[in-house]
């Protein structure tokens, strides 16, 4: 029990960090622009790809370089000719052009590598044990991915907060007429803000890529739950996305972990009904409502809280 | 979208006359549901009007949601697809129990079952529109489509729920085993839903459904509760869905968790907005074209879901009334006689935008049988994947078709505000 709750929470910890890094810069994005980036979790796969094929070229290092930048100028380039084409049309066209290049970069990634998983390997210098809790071996790139997303997490905070950059992108935020007005490109702040979102997404692909499975369905799986990501920890909040970041990486893996299900707890209970949907909820394990849980989150902090953990408006 | 023309707008403006050609419109679309079938009888085109019809009445009732409430939906399928398990479940059951009920008030059923899902999620649903309200109905549609693998007992897990739907009480004669009687009887659905629908714009709760979209505020200072307008949209919505559901699930014979999926979601939305929401036909031209590319495509290139994206990024960034818009645009021009004066801006424009699309085919069959290798053919010419003159030929005409198309595009916005004075001078166009 106590091995389970320690590597749970490892892995918990850093399904976390790993939603951070996304919802991060979905977060700004949208409190910047208002408009919620359908294509952000493509944008975390087209990461995975191409750290994938840039390692088969060039070696994982310079990959890890290179692929979130080329994901970064792909999202500047969507933010310069989609998204600043379309806002006159309203923020439904452009959730709606989103939603449009989540759906055909599917197509495009699938056309590309196919649709079954790619051989996407941990780098060999990284493919050992770390260490040794309660006789499970911790593979060290666990730790390296845990690295990265800590130190991205920093990195992104004192860049926010501690720097003159962080300051013009904080003020366009909220006023972008008055900083547009001192001087500032408002739009190249938008552009780059975007790319650097989209960047993040990307680097968080290229580390997951080789722990979880690169598939051309990665972004259909993740996506959704990015979005109850910003929702429950309150849309706009940096914080909130932190909380409800980790709060969710936690809740998934715990229950993918734990075996449990009503006819174990309460078994010489059994009712034993006939199959009617009483034995199905009866008979299923908690690992397998593990896929659902966000969304019955989500549903409940709508219910209750509906400007999300750490939001300050409405959503 | 909030100043789209509404319909109020066109129909405020029929000439004397206009009742004669609108019943003209809906005899004329129910005259072709009937006579259709018998011009093309082959086994595939049945098939491909009975989905079509589905289509219809599936993206029609996207429609209440996105064109007249302004909800944007990404969980649509859900009422759908519960509309089918619950028309199943019913059909299995009126089967098994003898019931005097007969097949084509199954479909009720369904409709019955994707409102009364709207009436228990919806109320927290429509608390809220815009952006949250996507993202919620993405969420729910999420859930249910997990759940539906879960519930095995009801959902039937991966296989999904069959059924047989000549089991049921023959009517007049019809047993439904045949194709052509399960096309009337979803032609017959598509006509009485159509009919219902559009009543519905009509009637106040249409209008002020069409108010809470475009200002919510005001509606709220001359007494109504938008929330409660959006809740009641969007059980009427559920409805719809829910026949179209219960629909496919006669069709098929069949119900499975792919018809709650994102995807079958996803396509609604294409249909609705390929089609143009500010009208009411326009969804039902976007369910026919998507529908028959859906058909079409799948046996010509093995990406067609592609060129779904392509065409929908395409119409979201240049044209966002959609097919419905871009006709109605040219209304005005007509009545004023002045269309004449653009066409031919249009044919010029037309060449390099052809030139254009024929390159990002071409683009994209290219990567997608680089490794298969089987020549593409494009207007009869065969060009091999791996040859750098086919590729050579593809930067060619998108490159150069879209340069001088954004050309001959200005030339047309150019012959469009000539016209569009005219038309406004004679007092067509506001």
């Amino acid at each position: 029990m106590a091995e389970l709750i320690v590597i749970s929470t490892l892995n918990g910890v850093l399904f976390g960090m790993l939603l951070f890094l996304l919802s991060s810069g979905l977060t700004v994005i949208f409190s910047m622009m208002g408009v919620l980036n359908f294509a952000h979790a493509s944008f975390y796969m087209l990461g995975a790809f191409f750290g994938y094929q840039l390692t088969r070229w060039i070696g994982f290092w310079p990959a890890l370089v290179i692929a979130p930048l080329l994901v970064g100028v792909v999202g500047m380039g969507v933010e310069r000719y989609g998204l600043r084409n379309t806002h006159k049309h309203g923020h439904v066209a452009e959730l709606l052009l989103t939603f449009g290049l989540a759906f055909a970069i599917e197509e495009i990634v699938s056309m590309i590598w196919g649709k079954s998983p790619v051989d996407y390997r941990v780098p060999a210098a990284l493919d050992f044990p770390a260490f040794t809790v309660f006789s499970t071996n911790y593979p060290a790139y666990k730790i390296f991915m845990l690295v990265v997303s800590v130190v991205i997490f920093i990195a992104l905070l004192v860049t926010l907060k501690r720097t003159r950059v962080g300051l013009i992108v904080q003020a366009a935020l909220t006023h972008p007429s008055m900083v547009g007005h001192l001087g500032h490109n408002v739009g190249r702040v938008f552009m780059l803000v975007f790319g650097v979102g989209s960047a993040l997404a990307g680097l968080a692909g290229v580390i997951a890529g080789p722990s979880l499975v690169t598939q051309s369905d990665m972004a259909a799986l993740l996506g959704p739950i990015l979005f109850v990501v910003i929702v429950f920890g309150g849309l706009g909040s940096l914080p909130g996305a932190f909380v409800a970041s980790l709060l969710i990486g936690l809740i998934q893996t715990f229950a993918v972990a734990l075996n449990g299900s009503l006819a174990s707890v309460f078994g010489p209970l059994d009712p034993s009904l006939g199959p009617s949907p009483l034995t199905d909820i009866w008979n299923v394990t908690i690992a397998q409502i593990a896929p659902i849980l966000p969304y019955v989150l989500l549903v409940l902090v709508l219910i209750f809280r509906p400007m999300g953990l750490l939001g300050t408006r409405e959503s | 979208m909030s100043n789209a023309p509404t319909p109020s707008i066109a129909a405020a403006k029929q000439e004397p006359g206009g009742a004669l050609s609108f019943y003209g419109v809906w005899l004329l679309g129910a005259i072709a549901l009937v006579v259709l079938p018998l011009i093309f009888s082959s086994g595939g085109s049945l098939t491909s009007f009975s989905l079509i019809g589905i289509a219809i009445i599936f993206a029609l009732s996207y429609n209440i949601l996105l064109g007249q409430t302004g909800l944007l939906s990404f969980g649509h399928a859900v009422q759908y697809g519960l509309g089918g398990f619950l028309a199943v479940h019913v059909m299995n059951a009126v089967a098994s129990h003898n019931w005097p009920i007969p097949l084509p008030v199954i479909p009720l059923a369904g409709g019955i079952g994707g409102m009364a899902f709207a009436l228990l999620v919806g109320w927290v649903m429509t608390k809220r529109a815009g952006t949250v309200f996507a993202m919620i109905s993405l969420g729910i549609g999420e859930l249910v489509a997990s759940s539906s693998l879960i519930l095995r007992s009801v959902f039937g897990g991966e296989s999904g729920i069959t059924t047989d739907r000549t089991s049921l009480m023959p009517m007049f004669g019809w047993t439904f085993g045949p194709q052509i009687q399960v096309y009337y009887l979803i032609a017959f659905w598509v006509m009485v839903s159509a009919i219902a629908m559009y009543a519905l714009t009509r009637t106040p709760l249409g209008r002020i459904c069409n108010a809470v979209r475009d200002n919510p505020e005001r509606v709220e200072f001359i007494g109504y509760d938008p929330h409660v307008v959006r809740y009641l949209a969007y059980m009427f919505a559920g409805f719809f869905a829910g026949i179209a559901g219960g629909l496919t699930a006669i069709n098929f014979e069949i119900a499975n968790s792919a018809y709650l999926g994102a995807t079958q979601s996803g396509l609604v939305l294409f249909s609705a907005f390929i089609g143009g929401t500010a009208y009411f036909f326009g969804p039902i031209l976007g369910a026919i074209l998507v529908t028959y590319l859906q058909l079409g495509l799948t046996s010509v290139t093995s990406v067609w879901q592609l060129y779904f994206g392509v065409i929908f990024i395409g119409i979201v960034m240049f044209a966002p009334g959609g097919i419905a818009g871009i006709l109605m645009k040219h209304r005005p021009l007509i009545r004023a006689g002045t269309l004449g004066t653009v066409i031919p801006s249009y044919l010029v424009a037309a060449i390099p935008t052809l030139a254009l699309a024929l390159g990002i085919i071409l683009t994209i069959e290219t990567v997608a049988r680089f490794s298969g290798g089987d020549a593409i053919k494009l207007l009869g010419i065969p060009f091999v994947a791996t040859a750098p003159t086919t590729w050579a030929a593809a930067a060619v005409l998108v490159i150069g078709g879209f340069l001088v198309a954004r050309i001959t595009w200005r030339r047309v916005a150019e012959a469009w505000d000539r016209a569009a004075t005219v038309a406004r001078d004679r007092g067509y166009l506001a």
